[in-house]
C-alpha cells in the first residue's frame, strides 16, 4: 500500500502541481495575454504625497506604503489606539474609507466622496476649477459591477494619471 | 445587500444539479479510459473495495507522505529551479507548520507568500495538496455514505479510486474553468520574470506575478484558502474585480452546498439533502445578514471595490466552510463581526465546512440529534435504516469532543506561556480574541486569521502544525470506524417509531443541538474575547 501511496502521490504532484498550472499558464497566454502578465493599468494601487495628486489610502505594506512586494493589513481591532494614528493626514471629518487602511496595502480605489473630499485641495495645487476637477471624479467614477456587485469607487491611479496627461495636453 | 441574496440564492439553485454530477462521477461502476491509465501507472487493483481500517490507513498514509514532500520541497526551494527572487529554503518550524497546514486542508499561513515562497513550492506544493486534501474529504464522505448504504459487508469503497475520480472529473475541470474566468478578470498567470514599473511620483514598484490563477482557482473551490500573497484575496492580483470576487466567493460554499446531496443521492434518499442545506442556511442566513449590519461603514481591513457587505459576506462565508480565504482583514472587523466569524468555526465547521468534511461533520450532528431524540422516547435511535448503537455514538462523541479538546487547551497555554502571549498585537480583550482565533483556526482546519497575531514563532508553528494534524485525522479515523460499524449491520424497516431525518422539526432540533453544543464548548471563551470587547465598544 506504501508504494501505491508513493506513486499516487507522485502522479498527483505532476499532474496538479505541474500540468494543471502549465495547462492554466498555456491557455492564458495564448487567449488573455495583457490580462495573464499583469500589465492591466491601474490594478495595484499607489502611494501619492505630492498635494497635487489625489492621495491613496493609507498603506501596511512592510517597509513603505504600497510596497507591492510586501502585501499587508495594519491588523487593528476597532478598539486598538494605534489604529487612530494613521488617519492624522486626513483628520476626523473625512470619508472613513480615506482614514483607514486596506486589508492588502494596495487598494488602487477610494470611495467617490473620499475623491470629492480631496477635490479642493487638488484643484487649488493645479490652478484647476475645482468643478473641473470634480468632472474628472466623475468620469473616473464607477458604480458597482452590473449594478449590484461590489462598491462605488474611483480609482486613484487612473485618476491622477489623468490629471497628469490634462496638464500635458494644456 | 443584493449581492448577498443573489449569492445564497446561487448556492441553493446550483447545488442541486451540481452534487448529481459528482455523485454521477464519483459513485459509479466503470471506469473511464483517463482513470484506467491512473490505475495502471500507480499499481492501484480497482476490485478492492477497503474495510474502514484499510481505508483509513490509506488517507493517512498518503498524506504523511504528502507532508514529506511539502516539508521537502519547502527545505530544499533554494536549490531548484522556478525562484525567481531566489528565496532561500523556508525554516524548518515554518516550513513544518506549512506543510502540516496544506496537508490538513487548514492553509494557515505562517509564512507571506510573494516573501516566503518559490514558484515551484507554491505549484508542486502547494497547489497538488490545495486538490488532494479537497478530494480526500469528498473521498472520506463518499466512504461513509456507503457504510450507511450497505448491508452486513465490510467494503467502504477503494480510496485510491475515490482520489482518482474527485481530482481528475470535480476538481481539475472547475478550477481550469475558474481560473482561466479569474485571468479575464486581471489575475496573473506567468512563468516570466515579475514586472517593476514606476509609479507616477517615479517610485519603483516591483509586482511579483507568478502562476497565481491557478492557485487561487483551487484554494476557493477545495475550501483551502493558502493565498499566492500574503494578503489573500484582499490582494488586488489575487481578486481584482468586483466580479472576481463574487465568483471567488461563490466557489467558496459552492461544493460543500453540493456536498449534502452527493451524501443523500449516495445514501439513496434525496431529502436528507435537503434537510441538511436547510440546517446550515438556518444558522448561515441570520448570522451573516448580522455580520454585514455590524461592518457598515468599518472599513479598516477592507477594500473598496468590494464595499463592506461584500466583505462580510465572504468573511462569514469562509469561516463557515473551513475555507479560510480572506478578502478583508478579520482582525479588523468590528466585535461582533469578529464573533460570527469565530462562531462559524467553534461550531466545528459543520456549517457548510470543508468539502466533504463538513458533509461527514454535521452528520455527526445527526447522529448525535437522533440519540438525544432516542433517549427522550426511549427507543433505540435509527439513521437512514442503521441503528444507532453504542459503539456508534463513542465514535462520535470523539470525533465532536477531539476539535474542542484541542482547541481550548491550546488556547488556555498559550495565555499563560509568555511567547505566545508576546505574539499578540492588539490589546485588551481583542488580543485575547486574536489567539483565540488562531487556536479556532487551526483546530478547525480553516485557516484565517486575526493576522495582527505573529504566528511565525515556535509555539504556534510547532503546537498549531500538531494541532491541525490531530484535528483532521482524528475526526477522519472514527468518522471511518462508523462507516466501518454501520456497514455490518442490516438495514431496519422504518416503522412508526422512527424518528424522520428530514422534517422541519428534525431540521430545527438539529439547529438547535448544533448551537448547543459549540455554546456548551466555547461560550465562556467568546465571552471573554469578542463579547467582552463588544461591551468595551458600546462605551
Amino acid at each position: 500500500m506504501v508504494i501505491t501511496a508513493i506513486r499516487q502521490l507522485l502522479l498527483w504532484t505532476l499532474v496538479c502541481g505541474l500540468l494543471y498550472p502549465l495547462l492554466v499558464t498555456g491557455l492564458a497566454q495564448a487567449m488573455l495575454s495583457r490580462q495573464a502578465n499583469g500589465q492591466v493599468k491601474g490594478l495595484v494601487g499607489q502611494d501619492f504625497s505630492q498635494p497635487g495628486y489625489f492621495y491613496s489610502r493609507p498603506s501596511a505594506t512592510a517597509g513603505k506604503p504600497y510596497n507591492a512586494a510586501a502585501s499587508s493589513g495594519t491588523n487593528f481591532g476597532p478598539n486598538e489606539p494605534k489604529r487612530e494614528e494613521q488617519t492624522v493626514r486626513f483628520g476626523k471629518d473625512a470619508p472613513a474609507d480615506l482614514r483607514y487602511a486596506s486589508g492588502s496595502g494596495l487598494d488602487p480605489h477610494i470611495t467617490p466622496e473620499a475623491a470629492r473630499y480631496q477635490a479642493e485641495r487638488v484643484a487649488r495645487e493645479r490652478n484647476l476649477s475645482v468643478a473641473r476637477v470634480e468632472e474628472l471624479i466623475g468620469k473616473h467614477t464607477e458604480g458597482p459591477s452590473f449594478g449590484v456587485l461590489g462598491h462605488a469607487r474611483v480609482n486613484v491611479v487612473l485618476l491622477n494619471a489623468a490629471l497628469d496627461n490634462r496638464g500635458a495636453s494644456k | 445587500m443584493l449581492e448577498f441574496w443573489l449569492s445564497v440564492v446561487l448556492w441553493v439553485a446550483l447545488a442541486y444539479p451540481l452534487g448529481q454530477w459528482m455523485h454521477k462521477m464519483l459513485d459509479r461502476e466503470r471506469h473511464y479510459r483517463v482513470e484506467n491509465w491512473v490505475y495502471r501507472l500507480t499499481g492501484v487493483k480497482t476490485d478492492q473495495s477497503m474495510d474502514w481500517k484499510q481505508y483509513a490507513l490509506a488517507v493517512l498514509a498518503f498524506h504523511l507522505l504528502g507532508l514529506a514532500l511539502v516539508y521537502l520541497l519547502e527545505r530544499t526551494q533554494g536549490y531548484l529551479p522556478l525562484n525567481p527572487f531566489r528565496f532561500a529554503g523556508v525554516e524548518p518550524q515554518c516550513a513544518f507548520n506549512t506543510a502540516c497546514s496544506f496537508i490538513s486542508n487548514t492553509n494557515w499561513q505562517a509564512y507571506g507568500g510573494e516573501t516566503t515562497m518559490s514558484w515551484l513550492t507554491q505549484m508542486l506544493g502547494l497547489t497538488t495538496q490545495n486538490f488532494v486534501s479537497a478530494a480526500t474529504g469528498i473521498c472520506v464522505m463518499m466512504a461513509f455514505a456507503r457504510g450507511l448504504r450497505a448491508t452486513e459487508s465490510k467494503g467502504l469503497g477503494n480510496f485510491w479510486v475515490d482520489l482518482t475520480r474527485c481530482t481528475l472529473n470535480v476538481l481539475l475541470p472547475f478550477s481550469l474553468l475558474l481560473a482561466l474566468l479569474l485571468v479575464g478578470q486581471g489575475v496573473p498567470q506567468t512563468l516570466t520574470q515579475p514586472a517593476a514599473l514606476a509609479t507616477l511620483e517615479g517610485q519603483r514598484q516591483v509586482i511579483p506575478l507568478g502562476p497565481v490563477a491557478s492557485q487561487v482557482a483551487i484554494k476557493q473551490l477545495g475550501t483551502n484558502g493558502g493565498g499566492f500573497y500574503n494578503a489573500n484575496s484582499c490582494h488586488p492580483l489575487e481578486n481584482p474585480t468586483p466580479l472576481s470576487n463574487f465568483l471567488e466567493c461563490l466557489a467558496i460554499l459552492l461544493l460543500p452546498a453540493a456536498c449534502c446531496h452527493v451524501f443523500a443521492l449516495t445514501v439513496g434518499d434525496r431529502r436528507q439533502g435537503w434537510a441538511l442545506l436547510a440546517a446550515m442556511l438556518a444558522l448561515f442566513i441570520p448570522l451573516c445578514l448580522l455580520c454585514i449590519h455590524v461592518e457598515m461603514g468599518n472599513w479598516e481591513g477592507k477594500e473598496v471595490r468590494f464595499g463592506e457587505a461584500a466583505s462580510a459576506l465572504w468573511a462569514t462565508a469562509t469561516t463557515a466552510a473551513s475555507n479560510g480565504s480572506v478578502n478583508c482583514m478579520h482582525d479588523s472587523l468590528t466585535p461582533l463581526g469578529g464573533f460570527v466569524t469565530l462562531l462559524m468555526m467553534l461550531f466545528g465547521e459543520v456549517i457548510f465546512g470543508g468539502v466533504g468534511c463538513g458533509l461527514y461533520g454535521i452528520v455527526l450532528c445527526v447522529l448525535v440529534a437522533v440519540f438525544v431524540a432516542g433517549l427522550m422516547v426511549g427507543r433505540t435511535p435509527e439513521y437512514l435504516g442503521k441503528k444507532v448503537e453504542t459503539y456508534e455514538i463513542k465514535m462520535v462523541s470523539l470525533g465532536i469532543l477531539i476539535m474542542p479538546a484541542l482547541v481550548l487547551p491550546m488556547v488556555g497555554v498559550a495565555v499563560v506561556y509568555p511567547p505566545a502571549k508576546a505574539a499578540v498585537l492588539n490589546s485588551g480583550p481583542h488580543g485575547f480574541s486574536e489567539i483565540l482565533y488562531a487556536c479556532a483556526s487551526m483546530g478547525n482546519n480553516n485557516g484565517s486569521a486575526f493576522a495582527g497575531l505573529s504566528a511565525n514563532t515556535p509555539f504556534y508553528n510547532l503546537v498549531g502544525g500538531m494541532v491541525m494534524l490531530f484535528s483532521r485525522f482524528f475526526i477522519i479515523i472514527p468518522v471511518l470506524a462508523i462507516a466501518g460499524s454501520l456497514a455490518a449491520k442490516k438495514h431496519v424497516p422504518a416503522s412508526a417509531g422512527t424518528l424522520p431525518t428530514c422534517s422541519p422539526l428534525f431540521v430545527a432540533w438539529l439547529v438547535a443541538v448544533i448551537v448547543i453544543i459549540g455554546a456548551l464548548s466555547f461560550f465562556p471563551a467568546l465571552g471573554l474575547g469578542p463579547l467582552a470587547e463588544h461591551l468595551r465598544f458600546l462605551k
